[in-house]
């Protein structure tokens, strides 16, 4: 049976023949003439797209918003999709947070709406009293034009108030009956969907996704598509055969052991949130300010690194943890640093027939202080200008015992600074030194121009962030967080 | 002037001056509203999509399409000789191909067009194309324009009173500065869009995104060769407009309109994202060079300014833009002698055109420079300086502006004392710099800065709208008028005049979607005056029916016509009292006429741009905000804690509305000024060409507080519908207050001595880079 079956809403669907990069937005609206779901910009980044995708986890069902313009059907099997047409009950009342909306003005043009509709009501069946910081959060992928927000601010205020006592609404109530539909799509084997010349394959499992990829290492491999999304949506590319992995759950694994957290290919940013942040705070931080909420439940940490981009964030900050990346072929696996997998610009270290497995973080020590300082034209939701992760661990003397320091935005890979690494260690952390290494952080890198930042802001700026290192191993907050001066009462 | 009644009584459902929701909100949230893509696709409608050129300025030598002809799925290959009226010029100069087969004159100019049987299709193959050029210098920036001499797309202006150089000359203070404004894309939510449907014989329908359906219905024409009565145009809604879609959605209706023709098919065109951004007009980007004259209070003797504009390849709106930056120059101030121009520059750039506001907050932001350069020569708070400077009382000698207009309705005074006062002002500016004295890397700024704002088309031609109103035999009402819904709520405004003039509940009125069919010759949608215009439109058309009715019922009951009163959901005749669809049905068999073209067209108005002089603008909008800052001063990040927002709407008809527009206008505007950059690369390439890259605000950009109210005691001198004022545009200047308090923040690096004059957008670069600046000066 080569067929991809998912849910949408409350019908089961079967496809035999589709392209791989069909995205779910042009197959609902073009095949499914759903067209509540809108198109904004066709690349993850205005939310006009957010549907939910509902998946069994450990006989759990999950709902998560999505971007539905960067994610293709096939990746679809065995999931619920919900899209904003299933929100309002069958006798057309609405969800509580639709009213809100409605009552409250949260909507002006309405474009927007459909989205931050699907946004908010992922984030309210998850919080069910969002602080303003949690909805800021939740709608970090969600560009309204008209609004200013504030009228969905007190939407969300009024609807979660109101919450506990409105009725169940329908992904309420069919959850039993989901859960067992999914599981009755679950494929029980390799499918190999055929479009024209194009090919989908969806492994059953890891074993057979290296067979696949050593048969055909010139395969595209998809995991969350928020990189391999665009290919298709700006650059207008064909991509076959495609190789789906994101339902992999051999490859969705969190392991924390005492030294170290081990993260499978496919876990999610989100997925990741909870583990990282209570083992690395500064990355837990990071990862939230690393596109929206859709692209975090999409986009993989695995993706990130694989994809080898100079300005994806999570590779600086593995850098400067010493993380190592798994690589596994049907000949088996191998380790190596996350910093020799980036060997230049277009470049890295993964041979024919190698997919990532995990990565590997060894966790930090008592005396070690680690943090990661993200820049950006606008906060939320923007590719980093420039991204600088450190590790550092001072001796009784107050003298740089250690340090690792890597930057992405620097150069054309993430990079160590080495030179400046060098001269800081054993000497002491004091603002003589740090002052004296900002003539070494310009040996380490010759940043370029572009939109994101002059080659001048960024050496700039990268230099004083040693000077915010400096400040900030004492105790002494120098870097900006929304609501902080609010809570301390400023 | 029809002199309209508020004192109805208010019991109806949705009266005016009252919160009522957006007539769509319902729609919006259930994902119901159609936008164009939305509805049912005619059968066998095809796809458009264009070709790209890649070059900022160059000759086309060679065009090759065959690939893109054999491509899967294309049925035809449109060129410019497809288009025997290539032309698309709003500002009939001729100087804007639909598409260009031989100069091109900014990098993504369209050069063809490829329909195919799917959207995909039309995509794919427009890649395939081959063309060669030979490039031309290009001229991508005000700074190039003007070094080679500056030509212009259309002729500049200049605004004078007074005699400004002797006033210069002999000024206690003077200061000479140059600061770069920085454009905006739209950012509407929904791109552009049109659906052109072939009738019999000449007749085309077309459904366009569009603030402006009686051009779009000219434009085809046009390009068709055909007369305006054989092209019908509509538009129920938008997903956002902002003045992007005023002039830009002609080309795309052009291009659908002669495919549809040629092809005898209906036609769909819809831009990517990114296409829309590098094939479509933004908001000017200017450099302002200044010269002030000012004594030891602050007071400003005299301004000379020069306002150069990045207008782009072609005209445009570039001249009514670039003349209302002038119009703005003053903001709130009296200005005792005044010299300023505009340069129109003409570039290799994409044609820039409408954005809310319209040139008039590149203006103001020009003015509040202004007063905080005077506000840092004398270390002042600059809110003192504001303050001396603000237009006079009526009858004072402080009350003229550039243009020779009266300010007659200041009530600025009265509504920066009371912004000042609600948020503490004063108290919290003197916390600010004791807690910068202490704070070693973050460091806090605040201001607050006004906004004053002209309402009315300064074509004066433009101030005239209609409006058709069926009252049909139940009762039920079906309302028409030429404005356009884009999310601002106009729509359900003007369902209030009709509601509250008939005395029924809203939901008795139809709201249908606006088409050149019904009301002809309108005006677009744009300068805020949506409301004003078509409003008093319908009120006119209610007003005609209700005549009738009165005068058919006092001939029927025999009672005077004093004697009929249109009551909440029914008519008193006498001491009879009738449900409202019993008396209409009555009227029907009477043989009264149930429906009416109403019409307005804004008093008083005149302009004469020869001398400079006239009344351009009926009346004006009053705001002002306090925005409170942290900057981050090793990187340039920064964080808006607060905002505070005092606006005024005249008599609000809708405050729930009103205040959308406000709240909405300042995280516009913000943005602007922030972080929405326009990059082009030495290529002329626009870099920021999707939201990847073109930052808007996003929710957690907004001011952690966020206070936003209406002035209610305010209410319109002139009788404007209900005694309101325009909300649209205004508010968009609010936020420059958001940019004074981070250079206030930069400035304590340097003990606030100097004005750190941050250009904007100020990016955290800009921001750090000026830190740099004074730090180092
Ligand atoms: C709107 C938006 C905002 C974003 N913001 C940020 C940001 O702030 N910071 C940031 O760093 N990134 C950002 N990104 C990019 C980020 O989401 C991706 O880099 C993501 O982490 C990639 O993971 P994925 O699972 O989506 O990968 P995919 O897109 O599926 O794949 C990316 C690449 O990696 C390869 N690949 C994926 N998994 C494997 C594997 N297991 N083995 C071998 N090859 C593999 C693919 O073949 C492809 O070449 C953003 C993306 C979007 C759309
Ligand atoms: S359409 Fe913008 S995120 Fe999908
Ligand atoms: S309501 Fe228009 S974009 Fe949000």
């Amino acid at each position: 049976m080569q067929q991809i079956r998912f849910v949408l809403n409350d019908e089961t669907v079967v496809i035999d023949s589709i392209s791989p990069t069909t995205t779910l937005l042009d197959w609902l609206r073009e095949t499914k003439r759903l067209t509540g779901t809108k198109e904004g910009c066709g690349e993850g980044d205005c939310g006009a797209c957010t549907v939910l995708v509902g998946k069994v986890v450990d006989d759990r069902l999950v709902y998560r918003s999505v971007n539905a313009c960067i994610r293709f059907v096939p990746s679809l099997s065995a999931t619920h999709v919900v899209t904003i047409e299933h929100m309002a009950g069958p006798d057309g009342v609405l969800t509580p947070i639709q009213q809100a909306l409605a009552d409250l003005h949260g909507s002006q043009c309405g474009f927007c709406t459909p989205g931050i509709v699907m946004s908010l009501y992922a984030l309210l069946m998850e919080k069910p009293t969002p602080s303003r910081a949690e909805i800021e959060i939740a709608l970090q992928g969600n560009l309204c034009r008209c609004t200013g927000y504030e009228s969905i601010f007190r939407a969300v205020e009024a609807a979660a108030a109101g919450m506990a006592s409105a009725t169940p609404d329908r992904l309420t109530l069919t959850r039993e009956r989901i859960i067992a539909t999914l599981n009755d799509l679950k494929p029980k084997r390799t499918i190999r969907i055929f479009h024209g010349q194009s090919r989908s394959i969806i492994p059953f499992n890891t074993a057979d996704l290296a067979d696949a990829y050593a048969t055909e290492p010139n395969a595209v491999i998809v995991a969350g598509a928020t990189d391999v999304g665009l290919w298709v949506t700006k650059q207008m590319r064909q991509l076959s055969p495609v190789i789906f992995i994101n339902h992999l759950t051999e490859l969705q694994t969190i392991d924390e052991t005492a030294d170290k957290v081990r993260l499978g290919a496919v876990v999610t940013y989100t997925q990741a949130q909870n583990v990282l942040a209570k083992n690395f705070p500064a990355l837990g931080k990071l990862l939230i300010r690393i596109g929206g909420q859709q692209v975090r439940n999409m986009g993989t940490i695995g993706g990130n690194v694989a994809n080898g981009s100079p300005i994806g964030d999570t590779p600086p900050a593995l850098i400067a943890l010493d993380a190592t990346v798994t690589l596994r072929s049907r000949n088996g696996a191998r380790s190596l640093a996350v910093e020799d997998y980036f060997i230049e610009y277009g470049k890295q270290a993964r041979e024919d027939g190698e997919f990532v497995e995990a990565l590997e973080i060894p966790k930090l020590a008592d005396d070690e202080f680690y943090a990661i300082y993200k820049i950006s034209k606008r906060r939320d939701e923007d590719i980093s200008a420039l991204c600088g992760a450190f590790k550092l661990k001072l001796d009784a003397a107050g003298n740089v015992a250690s340090i690792r320091i890597a930057f992405g935005g620097m150069a054309g890979t993430p990079k160590r600074a080495a030179h400046t690494e060098a001269f800081l260690t054993g000497k002491p952390w004091n603002e003589a030194t740090v002052s004296a290494a900002r003539a070494e952080l310009a040996k380490d890198y010759t940043p370029l121009s572009d939109w994101r930042a002059s080659a001048d802001y960024r050496m700039l700026a990268a230099q004083n962030l040693l000077t915010r290192l400096l400040i900030e191993t004492s105790g002494e907050k120098a870097s900006l967080e929304r609501y902080a001066m609010l809570e301390a009462g400023e | 002037m029809n002199k309209m009644d508020t004192s109805f009584p208010t019991v109806i459902n949705g009266p005016l001056h009252a919160d009522r929701r957006h007539d769509s909100a319902h729609k919006h949230v259930a994902g119901s509203a159609d936008y164009i893509d939305d509805m049912p696709e005619p059968s066998g409608m095809l796809h458009a999509a264009i070709g790209m050129t890649d070059r900022a300025h160059a000759i086309i030598t060679s065009m090759d399409l065959s690939a893109v002809e054999s491509a899967p799925g294309v049925v035809a290959v449109l060129t410019a000789k497809d288009f025997p009226v290539n032309d698309v010029s709003s500002a009939h100069k001729h100087d804007e191909p639909v598409l260009t087969d031989k100069l091109v004159e900014f990098h993504g100019q369209p050069a063809f067009v490829v329909i195919a049987e799917t959207r995909a299709a039309a995509r794919q193959a427009a890649r395939r194309a081959r063309i060669e050029y030979e490039d031309l210098p290009a001229i991508l920036s005000v700074a190039e324009a003007k070094a080679a001499g500056g030509k212009f797309v259309t002729e500049p202006l200049t605004l004078k009173r007074g005699d400004a150089d002797t006033a210069l000359a002999q000024a206690p203070k003077r200061i000479k500065g140059q600061m770069e404004v920085g454009g905006q894309e739209h950012f509407y939510l929904e791109g552009h869009i049109s659906i052109a449907i072939p009738g019999e014989d000449d007749e085309m329908t077309i459904w366009a995104s569009t603030q402006h359906p009686s051009e779009i219905q000219h434009m085809v024409a046009h390009v068709l060769e055909v007369p305006s009565n054989a092209v019908t145009v509509f538009v129920r809604r938008m997903g956002g407009g902002f003045g992007g879609k005023e002039t830009q959605g002609n080309q795309f209706a052009a291009i659908a309109a002669v495919a549809a023709r040629k092809l005898k098919r209906a036609i769909k065109i819809r831009l990517d994202r990114d296409e829309d951004m590098t094939a479509t007009g933004k908001r000017h980007d200017f450099v302002i060079d200044y010269d002030l004259g000012f004594d030891e209070d602050g007071r400003i003797h005299g301004v000379k300014a020069e306002f150069a504009a990045r207008c782009g390849f072609s005209a445009d709106l570039s001249g009514p833009v670039t003349d209302r930056a002038l119009f703005h120059v003053d903001n709130a101030y009296f200005y005792p002698h005044v010299e300023v121009k505009s340069l129109p520059l003409k570039t290799n750039t994409v044609s820039n055109t409408a954005f809310r506001g319209f040139g008039g907050p590149q203006g103001c932001v020009g003015a509040e420079r202004f007063m905080e350069e005077i506000a840092y020569a004398l270390g002042k708070d600059p809110l003192d300086v504001r303050m001396a400077n603000f237009y006079g009382e009526p009858g004072s000698d402080r009350v003229l502006t550039p243009y020779h207009q009266t300010v007659e309705d200041n009530i600025m005074p009265r509504l920066v004392a009371e912004l000042a006062e609600k948020t503490d002002y004063r108290k919290r500016r003197e916390e600010i710099i004791a807690f910068n004295k202490s704070s070693r890397v973050i460091r806090k700024g605040i201001a607050l800065t006004p906004v004053k704002f002209g309402i009315s088309f300064t074509m004066t031609a433009f101030n005239q709208a209609g409006a058709l109103v069926h009252v049909y035999q139940d009762g039920s009402i079906h309302l028409n008028h030429g404005g356009t819904e884009m999310g601002q709520g106009l729509y359900t405004k003007v369902a209030q005049v009709i509601a509250d003039c008939f005395q029924v509940d809203l939901d008795r009125v139809k709201i249908t979607a606006t088409t050149t069919g019904k009301v002809p010759n309108t005006s677009a949608t744009a300068a805020s005056s949506g409301t004003d215009l078509n409003g008093m439109a319908a009120y006119d058309a209610a007003r005609q029916i209700k005549e009738r009715l009165v005068a058919f019922a006092a001939d029927k009951w025999k009672v005077p016509e004093a004697d009929v009163e249109f009551l909440p959901n029914r008519v008193r005749v006498g001491t009879d009292i009738i449900p409202f669809p019993d008396f209409i049905n009555q009227a029907y068999f009477a043989r009264i006429q149930l429906s009416a073209a109403g019409f307005y067209k804004t008093p008083e108005i005149h302009w004469n741009r020869a001398t400079g002089q006239g009344r351009p603008f009926y009346y004006f909008s009053y705001g002002a905000s306090v925005s409170e800052v942290s900057v981050d001063t090793l990187t340039g990040e920064y964080i808006v804690n607060r905002a505070d927002v005092l606006h005024d709407v005249g008599h609000s008809l809708n405050p729930a509305i009103d205040k959308g527009q406000v709240e909405g206008g300042f995280i516009q505007g913000m943005g602007w000024l922030t972080t929405e950059e326009l990059w082009w690369d030495g290529k002329g390439r626009l870099r920021t060409h999707a939201p990847s890259t073109y930052k808007i605000p996003l929710a957690s950009d907004k001011p952690e507080i966020f206070n936003v109210e209406l002035a209610e005691w305010s209410v319109n001198k002139l009788p404007t519908i209900g005694r309101s004022k325009a909300v649209g545009e205004p508010p968009l200047v609010l936020p420059i207050s958001v940019v004074e308090a981070i250079s206030m923040a930069v400035a304590s690096v340097a003990d606030y001595r100097q004005c750190p004059r941050i250009d904007t957008p100020t990016t955290p670069e800009r921001v750090l880079m000026a830190i740099e600046r004074l730090k180092t000066a």
